[in-house]
């Protein structure tokens, strides 16, 4: 150890590397490259990755949606495409029945699935908005993000069957002037009046709601418009660890079995599974991940191959100067670390230089699509996944340093020597 | 200093094996300068690559300085290599991209010397030889004298108890050759022992001991009287 960490090894390596200067450059420009490449593109698939989770971000990564559809099968005596309804009580029984679940949202609407939006006005404005009956707990499901002093519906909203709602931004632009405040203020929804009480930020990325979506308390919502218990559908969100394909599956055996349905009618409710949809997203992203360190270290061996065969040839030409070096003293031993660590030491080199210019060329493409559209956020490579190429590289400059480093040292001072 | 033994010495070259040194029996005393002639063929390089146990004997013995020589580990004989011996090549050898103090200190680098000592050590030998003021110089900046002159500071700077001399002035002109001559009998006055294998007659007159090497054997050793080659310069 103290060989590597002695000034005069040093003196000695960069002696013979600074030999022939254009060929160490060229030399290392293969590790590097070979480096960059798998720095730069394991930033990149990683800064997808971002990406994905970015667009994500807003929704619960393993929830599911379910509706009713109508039957497909007769059953104790139901004959075939009777529709299904989903209702209130339904919640209650999904939530006691199956543990996995973290949250259900009941929700039902206007506007979307086939009906018709609800006309609405304020003074001299006026437009057509899908209109949502929701429960305080849909926000853990789909997040939505309230602007400064509004917020969304709650508890007591629902309780009350208050007369709030809570709108989008298209919304406050088409109904309202610019610089007012539409906290407070009262809009025409259908034929009722309600306070706004809230205005929700369109989410980037993947949303279950437009901007021009306004959410009204379910209980307000059933009154107005006489539906009972019905629900048009339930978001469900399961715990984080568990698996939603399962849980999907549990859920509509349950909904059949509390609508009487046959068991093996799989049309009699849809669904739709959010979470599936996430896992393919992430695994392509996993499998960026994994190509990328697959490409970058076939790379970095091509480069550390090339290192391996230049100080081959280096020793072939520094046959002479070994054979000086041995009838001058020195041992095989020394030869041969003199030759590795010179191996060592070009990969390294390279390798952080590679490091740092592909540090710099992900820092460069953050910057160019920051304010875009586009599912890439924050390229990095994580410090243990650098530190691991560096340990890679210096393994393989090792092992293929070994080779010219015996081939110097089968050399027989001798031979060396001998004239040509 | 030196004791060989009945040394025998055999290359094969294919089928056929080329036997080179027939029994050499031959004794160096201490402060010796002794001269091994011999036309091209006769063994004298192989005989002084023995010495230098650059090449393994294949019979006989070899005992330098009170230590046999023999079935030597690479690592041992490079150690005793360092420790023993310095080298003075024909064609110099000295490594192209050092300075002349770098490639005077290089043997004192595998003796594990401290750098500083090392460098003054290497300066000392230098002045020596008379190339202080080129000290800082690559090899491709020297003379083949002065470069000459630079190998032998290195084979000095180790101080080792034999200086094994191929050739030294193989490769320069006489005036230059009788420059080396003269520095090598200087270091011999200082009591260093010195072989020097040469087929320049001049040049072996100007040691002690002459010894004559014909198809592998000694055909004479005789003690000469040695001539200055000061007188030359």
């Amino acid at each position: 150890m103290k060989f590597i960490f002695d000034r005069n090894t040093w003196q000695e390596i960069f002696g013979s590397i600074g030999k022939n200067k254009t060929r160490t450059v060229i030399t290392v420009i293969g590790v590097l490259w070979g480096i960059f490449i798998y720095i730069a593109l394991s930033g990149a698939a990683k800064g997808m990755d971002n990406g994905f989770e970015k667009v994500f971000e807003s929704v619960s990564m393993n929830s599911m949606f379910v509706w009713g559809q109508s039957t497909s099968m007769p059953y104790e005596g139901f004959k075939t495409g009777r529709p299904m309804q989903l209702k209130l009580g339904d919640v209650d029984k999904l939530q006691n029945r199956i543990p996995e679940i973290n949250n259900i949202a009941p929700r039902i609407t206007l506007g979307n699935f086939g009906t018709d939006p609800v006309f609405t006005v304020r003074g001299q404005k006026s437009g057509s908005y899908p209109v949502n009956g929701d429960y305080p707990v849909y926000t853990k499901i789909a997040t939505k993000k309230i602007f400064d002093g509004g917020r969304f519906i709650n508890d007591e909203d629902i309780e009350q069957a208050r007369k709030v709602c809570v709108i989008g931004e298209r919304n406050v632009q088409e109904l309202f002037d610019k610089d007012e405040d539409p906290i407070g203020q009262f809009i025409r929804i259908g034929d009722v009046y309600f306070q706004v009480v809230g205005v929700h930020k369109l989410s980037q990325g993947v949303s279950f709601d437009s901007d021009a979506a306004i959410f009204i308390p379910f209980t307000t919502f059933r009154k107005l418009y006489n539906t009972g218990d019905n629900v048009d559908y339930f978001c469900i969100a399961a715990y984080d660890d568990v698996d939603v394909v399962q849980v999907e599956k549990d859920v509509k055996t349950l909904l059949r079995n509390i609508h009487r349905v046959n068991p093996e009618d799989e049309r009699a409710f849809g669904s739709f599974n959010l979470g599936q949809m996430f896992t393919r997203v992430s695994g392509f992203a996993k499998g960026m991940t994994f190509l990328s360190l697959i490409v970058g270290i076939a790379t970095i061996l091509a480069g550390v191959i090339g290192i391996g065969n230049i100080l081959l040839i280096s020793v072939k030409e520094r046959t002479k100067e070994l054979g000086v070096r041995r009838a001058l003293g020195a041992t095989p031993r020394e030869v041969r670390s003199q030759i590795i660590l010179e191996s060592v030491f070009l990969t390294m080199v390279a390798g952080v230089m590679g490091i740092i210019l592909g540090a710099g060329v992900l820092a460069f493409i953050n910057g160019l699509t920051k304010d875009l559209d586009f599912p890439y956020t924050n390229p990095t490579v994580p410090i243990p996944y650098v530190l691991g190429a560096l340990l890679i590289m210096v393994v393989l400059g090792t092992l293929i340093g070994l080779i010219p480093a015996q081939r110097a040292v089968s050399i027989k001072p001798i031979d060396a020597l001998r004239e040509e | 200093m030196i004791e060989i033994k009945d040394l025998h010495k055999s290359y094969k070259m294919g089928n056929n094996s080329l036997h080179v040194l027939k029994g050499i029996n031959f004794k160096v005393e201490e402060g010796e300068l002794v001269a091994i002639m011999g036309s091209s063929g006769s063994g004298k390089s192989t005989l002084l690559n023995i010495l230098g146990m650059l090449d393994e004997l294949d019979e006989g013995s070899y005992t330098l300085d009170g230590v046999p020589i023999k079935n030597l580990s690479e690592t041992k004989a490079a150690q005793y290599r360092n420790k023993f011996l310095g080298f003075i090549f024909q064609s110099f050898n000295l490594i192209n991209y050092k300075s002349a103090a770098e490639n005077v200190a290089l043997p004192l680098y595998y003796q594990k010397v401290p750098r500083k000592e090392r460098q003054e050590k290497a300066m000392q030998y230098l002045e020596k030889v008379g190339l202080k003021p080129w000290a800082e110089h690559l090899p491709n900046e020297l003379s083949g004298g002065q470069k000459q002159r630079v190998a032998i500071a290195r084979a000095m700077a180790a101080e080792p108890k034999v200086l094994l001399a191929d050739e030294p002035t193989g490769a320069l002109d006489s005036k230059t050759s009788y420059e080396v001559m003269d520095l090598i009998q200087k270091i011999n006055d200082e009591g260093n022992t010195i072989l020097v294998v040469t087929h320049e007659e001049d040049i072996a007159h100007m040691c002690k001991r002459i010894v004559h090497l014909k198809d592998g054997v000694i055909v004479e050793d005789k003690k000469v009287e040695q001539v200055r080659a000061e007188q030359y310069v």
